[in-house]
């Protein structure tokens, strides 16, 4: 089905192409995809590639009048590999544009990369603060978020609940650091005092010693960073715990993303802050979504609206060079000044180029994150350390 | 720290090192009796949770029935893996078991990914195991994980009965410290050695699917597990069972208030008791002088 439609497309495509002869034959923007295909991340890469090309064939699959070409690399999650892989779209097939990617160790080589080779870059997942903090460049972007940004969001949430005494646990690795800072700065602004923080090595799972510390501890609120496998472990522990009824769980969203059919009974109510949820009723996420699932036969989640909304920027800055990417300068301006119009809702860039973006509420009800309202309007992340 | 939660933290210890000795005392028995470095221990482990996920819905409630049915489909398994990979390792060099149990952990991992994908899972809790008793004020602790406890323990009581009371035990031990006079003796040394991988294969699945409810199962289960394995059989002294049950232990108190008093530096505290226990002992705890 997929495939008729995608021939259907490319049979347009030549349609429109043929009819339109008489224009100059452009050759077509080289955009080189650099994403997780095998590995742990699988799903998300393959997630952010379908949002990327959803918005590239609704514009009839130019961008700026131009055909767009895809170069593809499994990153694998491998930092080790990652200068390799990316020199291999850079050099090898010369790509205009790079794209990629979840892991933020193989985002931060990238983005090294990029910084001394000039080609632009746009993250669509990776949260490291440093891509837009030290390691900021005028050619890198981010479609997604730092992970400052949902730590300090669930902060100010919890400072509103009237929460004074919270403690943190999360991985000892730069995500889970960075995530417990930002919550732990809004918290303290807002009148709170973090008590402890509890990190165990990534990736163990063992969490029944650090459970049994938070009950001594008796906090009024624990905030918690873990993803994937680790988050459905930690949020069915903290249930067996007994801890769930007396002591507040709230977290940033990847605690419950992805994970809450594994999670079952034990995450119902929680309370987590991200830049999407399920059910935002507006009518440009209603359409996303909708477009989405007709073309690919699966819901779109986080990672695919961020690839989705990675070919938007890109599009805004081909758009003020009418597709000559050759004019960087001006294509790198026009990204930078560019409003989104993203379905997560309308967002700008920061001056270190990471979006400026609502962080909202989201309760767990059944299998979906619903959205209860707006934790932060137009939260900005610090980017510390940028110097551009 | 009050007494009240230094007990739970107790309880947490020894919970966790019975699983990891589950684990660990298949892999220390393959690698005492038969001499092969399994790296695809963690594996077995892996399948067995996945196992768990697979076919739970199709025994509900009999729980127990169906970590009967996991054991002797893994077993067989063990059995048919022997005879078709590892029966060629006995007289090879380290080197090559190393590759070729490696490459088998990289085929389970792509199988496992064909066959289940790579979401994470959980794994139902059977209902007359569900719920949780009161353990100090605020605090409960799960009914499944004294229910795992016990049944390590009785793992581990029928494993040294097998061991050192019955003829399949004598002739293991026989087996392992010297092969060849058990061949010269008439024993089939090949069908012991079949019979002994089956069951490690199975010991760690059975940990596996025991672990399952606990843990959800994800992509990657087995190398972590795999590592922790190691160390507790290098601890404990390789090839030895009840080593490698001390050895479990230390390592589930040190790893626990580890985490709870230096949280900073969890991760070494267990090699550093490695370290320690080598300086000491360099055949580990109850292993043989080489």
């Amino acid at each position: 089905m997929t495939f008729r439609r995608t021939l259907a497309a490319a049979a347009l495509a030549a349609l429109v192409a043929t009819s339109s002869a008489h224009a100059q034959a452009q050759p077509p923007i080289k955009v080189g995809l650099m994403l997780p295909y095998t590995g742990t991340f699988a799903a998300l890469g393959d997630m952010i590639e379908k949002g990327f090309r959803l918005y590239v064939e609704e514009q009839g699959g130019k961008l700026a009048g131009r055909e767009i070409q895809y170069f593809k690399v499994d990153d694998e999650s491998d930092p080790a590999k990652a200068t390799d892989n990316v020199n291999k779209l850079i050099k090898r097939d010369n790509v205009d544009v790079l794209v990629g990617t979840v892991h933020s160790g193989v985002a931060l080589a990238m983005a090294k990369v990029a910084k001394e080779t000039g080609t632009p870059l746009i993250v669509p997942n990776a949260g490291a603060d440093a891509i837009t903090g030290p390691g900021c460049a005028k050619n890198i972007f981010r479609s997604s978020f730092s992970n400052w940004q949902p730590g300090y969001s669930t902060g100010v949430v919890a400072a509103q609940k009237g929460y004074k005494r919270a403690m943190t646990i999360t991985w000892n690795y730069a995500a889970g650091n960075e995530t417990v800072k930002g919550f732990t700065e809004a918290f303290e602004k807002g009148g709170g005092k973090v008590i402890k923080d509890l990190t165990l090595p990534f990736p163990n799972v063992e969490f029944q010693a650090l459970l049994t510390e938070i009950a001594a501890q008796k906090p009024d609120v624990v905030f918690a960073f873990f993803a994937g496998g680790g988050a459905v472990k930690f949020v069915k522990d903290y249930d067996a715990a007994g801890l769930k009824k007396t002591i507040p769980l709230v977290g940033s969203g990847f605690l419950t993303d992805g994970t809450l059919e594994a999670q079952g009974a034990s995450a119902q109510g929680l309370i987590t802050t991200l830049h999407y949820g399920d059910e935002i009723n507006t009518p440009r996420n209603t359409a996303f979504r909708n477009k989405f699932a007709v073309t690919y036969k699966v819901n779109p989640d986080v990672y695919a609206m961020q690839g989705y909304d990675a070919a938007q920027m890109l599009a805004a800055g081909l758009n003020a060079v009418k597709g000559d990417v050759k004019q960087k300068d001006a294509m790198l301006a026009a990204m930078r000044k560019a409003t989104i119009d993203s379905p997560r809702g309308k967002f700008t860039l920061s001056p270190q180029h990471n979006p400026t973006q609502d962080f909202y509420i989201r309760e767990v009800k059944g299998n979906y994150n619903v959205v209860t309202g707006v934790a932060v309007k137009a939260l900005a992340d610090p980017g510390r350390g940028c110097r551009m | 720290m009050d007494l009240a939660t230094f007990l739970v933290q107790c309880l947490n210890s020894v919970q966790y090192g019975l699983l990891l000795f589950l684990v660990a005392s298949g892999l220390t028995l393959i690698f005492g009796i038969m001499g092969i470095i399994n790296l695809a221990h963690g594996s077995f482990y892996m399948i067995g949770a996945y196992l768990a996920f697979s076919i739970a819905p199709f025994f509900g409630d009999r729980f127990l029935l169906m970590l009967l049915a996991g054991v002797l489909l893994t077993a067989a398994f063990g059995y048919l893996l022997e005879w078709a990979f590892y029966s060629y390792l006995y007289q090879r060099e380290h080197l090559q078991q190393v590759l070729m149990t490696y490459a088998l952990i990289l085929v389970f991992e792509e199988l496992r990914s064909l066959l289940v994908g790579n979401d994470v899972h959980g794994v139902k809790v059977p209902s007359w195991l569900e719920g949780s008793f009161a353990l100090g004020d605020l605090m409960s602790y799960p009914w499944y994980r004294v229910f795992a406890s016990v049944a390590c323990i009785v793992v581990a009581l029928g494993m040294y009965w097998v061991v050192n009371r019955t003829r399949l035990g004598m002739m293991i031990r026989a087996g392992a410290s010297n092969r060849d006079m058990v061949r010269g003796l008439g024993i089939d040394i090949q069908r012991l050695y079949r019979i002994v991988f089956a069951a490690g294969v199975a010991l760690a699945a059975l940990a596996g699917m025991i672990a399952a409810p606990l843990s959800s199962v994800y992509p990657g289960m087995g190398g972590s597990v795999l590592i922790i394995c190691f160390v507790v059989c290098v601890i404990g002294g390789i090839g030895s069972i009840t080593g490698a049950l001390i050895a479990s232990l230390l390592v589930g108190f040190v790893d626990t208030f580890g985490k709870v008093f230096f949280a900073e530096f969890s991760g070494i505290g267990v090699y550093l008791l490695m370290a320690v226990i080598l300086i000491w002992r360099p055949e580990g705890l109850l292993g043989k002088r080489a």
